[in-house]
């Protein structure tokens, strides 16, 4: 059995209980053992690397140095705390005054970064560790060729000369990874584009009208639902439709579901396990389909 | 306006983390036609906000609201025939417009919650009990001790709540 520290973030736990509880399902039935690291913080993403890019380094390898203190690898959920994590790894790992100067921070919290970890992405650990080979074999239930719009988000591709994760303008491990159980990923104009998440908050209006774009475009290419792997871009289109039928008078119905889910569901697992209910735009139609 | 030699403006993003690349900038636009924000609305376009920067005027990026309009997609940066890091350049740009007391209220927020609690998104008591519920283990919390170490360190508390305009 293949162990990891899971890395959850703040968002998975505290308001989405469905994406925790999908994965840990679907991984640990894979074989993919999880372990909850004491004390890790906030990963340190964009809102706080915006206020202080230093401070956010120090963060985000404070948490690595947790993992490396339990000599195990982090596996992310949150594709936010995915390309936090990787930065910090890669950049304090490849520039050494840099990682003196982190680390002359964290030696105030009696750490110290060594750099002898990897931190992957759960999607990396279905690749690596699990492969498309058994992981197909382990599909009890498939997806009866559900058409699905694949939506990575954006940080789990880029930016691509740290986060490493496959080819930033073609990727197709998602793809991949939703095809093995019985979906078609379908192409839909400008699905590498983002969700316009990181603005909630700051600029609401154009934030919606980038969630828009991503719905409206999956709905004209007759997705069945999106697939997410980031508690925002989940928000954003979940939630933001809400907002898009009161704001642009629109109402879509496009399901919005982690990949977690969709792969719990083909693994076996009962929709009623899962903590379907936290959807904010019902998934019955997804369910129905799959059969 | 110009505050200083233009040139002052452009070492001093230069010498700040992030902002490294913006002097190979040479304006050809394609941050601007791959941004989604820039599609969506006139407030905000990277070439522009790269050509301002980059000829010294200080106050108009650093105290206006284009840089805070950078969505953190990365398809500018991605796409950089010059290999400005655009993204990370506007991180370092918003670092410096923090010092200087320009600090939109959700950002407060979102230092609030960390210097509080360790995470942007605190837990509620509803979802503890749905974590309960659902059988998942219960949420360990964050070693508040050495996160204050690490942003006494950084010197976070100080760029963030000493400043007048600091208030939400």
């Amino acid at each position: 059995m293949t162990s990891y520290a899971l890395f959850l973030g703040c968002t998975i736990p505290a308001r989405q209980p469905h994406y925790e509880l999908a994965a840990r399902k679907a991984l640990t039935k894979l074989g993919i053992e999880l372990v909850d690291l004491e004390g890790a913080t906030c990963c340190a993403p964009p809102p706080i690397q915006s206020i202080d890019l230093e401070t956010s380094l120090a963060i985000a390898a404070y948490n690595i140095c947790l993992a490396e203190e339990a000599e195990l690898n982090i596996l992310a959920l949150c594709t936010g705390c995915f390309e936090s994590l990787t930065i910090a790894n890669r950049l304090l790992k490849e520039k050494r005054e840099l990682r003196e100067k982190i680390n002359k921070i964290l030696s105030n919290a009696g750490r110290k970064f060594k750099g002898t970890k990897e931190v992957k992405h759960y999607l990396q650990v279905l690749i690596d560790d699990v492969g498309v080979n058994r992981l197909k074999q382990n599909v009890v239930k498939p997806l009866n060729n559900l058409n699905v719009a694949a939506f990575s988000g954006c940080h789990l591709l880029r930016p691509s000369e740290l986060l490493r994760f496959d080819d930033p303008e073609r990727p197709r491990i998602f793809d991949t990874l939703i095809e093995v159980l019985g979906a078609k990923s379908i192409p839909y104009k400008n699905k590498l584009r983002c969700c316009g998440g990181l603005l909630r908050g700051y600029a609401d209006d154009i934030a919606l009208a980038i969630a828009r774009d991503k719905i409206v475009n999956a709905y004209n290419a007759r997705a069945d639902c999106i697939s997410t792997l980031c508690p925002f871009c989940f928000l954003t289109l979940d939630l933001g439709q809400m907002l898009i039928k009161t704001t642009y008078k629109e109402e879509y119905n496009m399901p919005i579901v982690h990949y977690a889910e969709l792969l719990s569901l083909s693994l076996g697992v009962e929709p009623k396990e899962l903590a379907l209910d936290f959807h904010k735009i019902k998934v019955d139609k997804i369910l129905e389909k799959i059969g | 306006m110009t505050e200083g030699k233009p040139l002052d403006f452009t070492r001093a993003i230069t010498s700040r983390l992030g902002g490294e690349t913006i002097i190979h900038c040479y304006q050809c636009g394609t941050c601007a036609s791959t941004c989604p924000v820039a599609r969506t609305t006139e407030r905000y376009n990277p070439r522009q906000l790269i050509r301002l920067a980059l000829l010294g005027q200080r106050a108009e990026v650093l105290k206006g609201d284009a840089i805070w309009l950078c969505a953190s997609c990365y398809n500018c940066q991605e796409r950089c025939p010059q290999k400005v890091e655009v993204a990370d350049v506007i991180y370092a740009l918003r670092n410096m417009a923090i010092r200087e007391g320009n600090i939109p209220a959700i950002y407060i927020e979102f230092a609030t919650g960390l210097v509080s609690e360790g995470r942007l998104a605190p837990i509620s008591k509803f979802l503890e009990k749905k974590r309960t519920e659902y059988g998942l283990p219960p949420l360990k919390p964050a070693n508040m001790e050495a996160l204050k170490a690490i942003l006494a360190a950084t010197g976070f508390d100080k760029i963030m709540f000493k400043k007048e305009g600091a208030s939400p």
